[in-house]
């Protein structure tokens, strides 16, 4: 398992809002896939089903985090400073996925961009962008 | 603030139906006169930096969302079906371990087709955020949809947006 490997799953085992909401992630070199399994209590429309808004913003906030992780050693968990959400499609009852792009990875800030999608890549369900306030570790930044 | 009884059902509603907001334990202290108070209860399993012990700033966003369409639906005069077409949040601090967190959504404006709302997310004082939140609302959203309308399999051609089209 390489470095980034155990960073991100040691990250994603360490965070209980992340097991609560199921959260997994996969590693292909440095792309990461973060996972949002579909579960009856992510549900937040009922009626049509949907999934929750705020979860997928959860989920892709999540995604970012995690993509920081795999990106460089931290000292301590990045601080998110501002998400803003754009909800494309509702999230039907089927499984999630979400790549971050980090558009900058300063001493201090990070922008990332999240896109999360279900069936079709190309027809995302929401994105994510972010900017966090990181700590890189020395030999890391 | 004054309890509007229509706005209070589909507070209940929106909390308990919603098994997101279930899961979660979300519940509405006031609602009325386009505005929502909602609180989500502290617990371990919703945290988001094991270090600290503060709720992940997931669960900050999802009661936001929530009390921002409550907010929504106590500015309308009649229920329509709504959906979150953007959420803007910024975090000033983090909250405060072990304690709960409340969120006072307010709709401010009602187009035809968009709701504005604002909303502040505090533990302790208001004038003390943990986040504020600014988001819009696309009303009439299921306009068309069935009742478990996202149970059928998705043809690409229905991959349009479901936002862009007010």
């Amino acid at each position: 398992m390489s470095d980034a490997d155990s960073r991100l799953v040691s990250m994603l085992e360490s965070i209980p809002y992340a097991r609560f909401l199921g959260v997994r992630a996969e590693l292909a070199g440095d792309e990461m896939t973060a996972i949002l399994p579909f579960a009856q209590h992510i549900v937040g429309n009922p009626m049509l089903p949907a999934i929750h808004g705020g979860v997928l913003g959860a989920f892709m906030e999540m995604t970012a985090l995690a993509q920081l992780s795999v990106a460089a050693p931290m000292t301590r968990q990045p601080r998110t400073i501002d998400v803003s959400i754009e909800y494309l499609r509702s999230g039907r009852p089927l499984t999630t996925y979400a790549r971050a792009s980090i558009k900058k990875l300063g001493r201090r800030i990070a922008n990332v961009h999240v896109e999360a999608w279900q069936e079709t890549r190309s027809a995302p369900i929401a994105t994510l962008r972010g900017l966090f306030l990181v700590a890189p570790s020395e030999e890391g930044a | 603030m004054s309890d509007n009884e229509q706005s209070r059902l589909i507070a209940t509603a929106m909390n308990e139906g919603s098994p997101q907001a279930r899961a979660l334990g979300f519940s509405t202290l006031e609602i009325g006169d386009a505005t929502a108070l909602l609180k989500v209860p502290y617990r371990p399993e919703i945290v988001g930096d094991p270090e600290t012990g503060v709720i992940a700033g997931g669960v900050v966003t999802t009661l936001l969302d929530h009390a921002s369409g409550q907010a929504v639906h106590a500015a309308l005069e009649a229920w329509t079906s709504i959906a979150t077409l953007d959420l803007r949040i910024d975090y000033m601090r983090p909250a405060e371990p072990g304690l709960d967190i409340l969120a006072r959504a307010h709709c401010y404006k009602l187009t035809r087709s968009v709701a504005f709302v604002r909303a502040v997310a505090y533990d302790r004082d208001p004038e003390d955020p943990v986040a504020t939140a600014q988001a819009t609302f696309m009303l009439d959203a299921s306009a068309g949809k069935k009742p478990g309308a996202n149970l059928k399999p998705s043809r690409i051609s229905r991959a349009r947006t479901g936002g862009a089209e007010q």
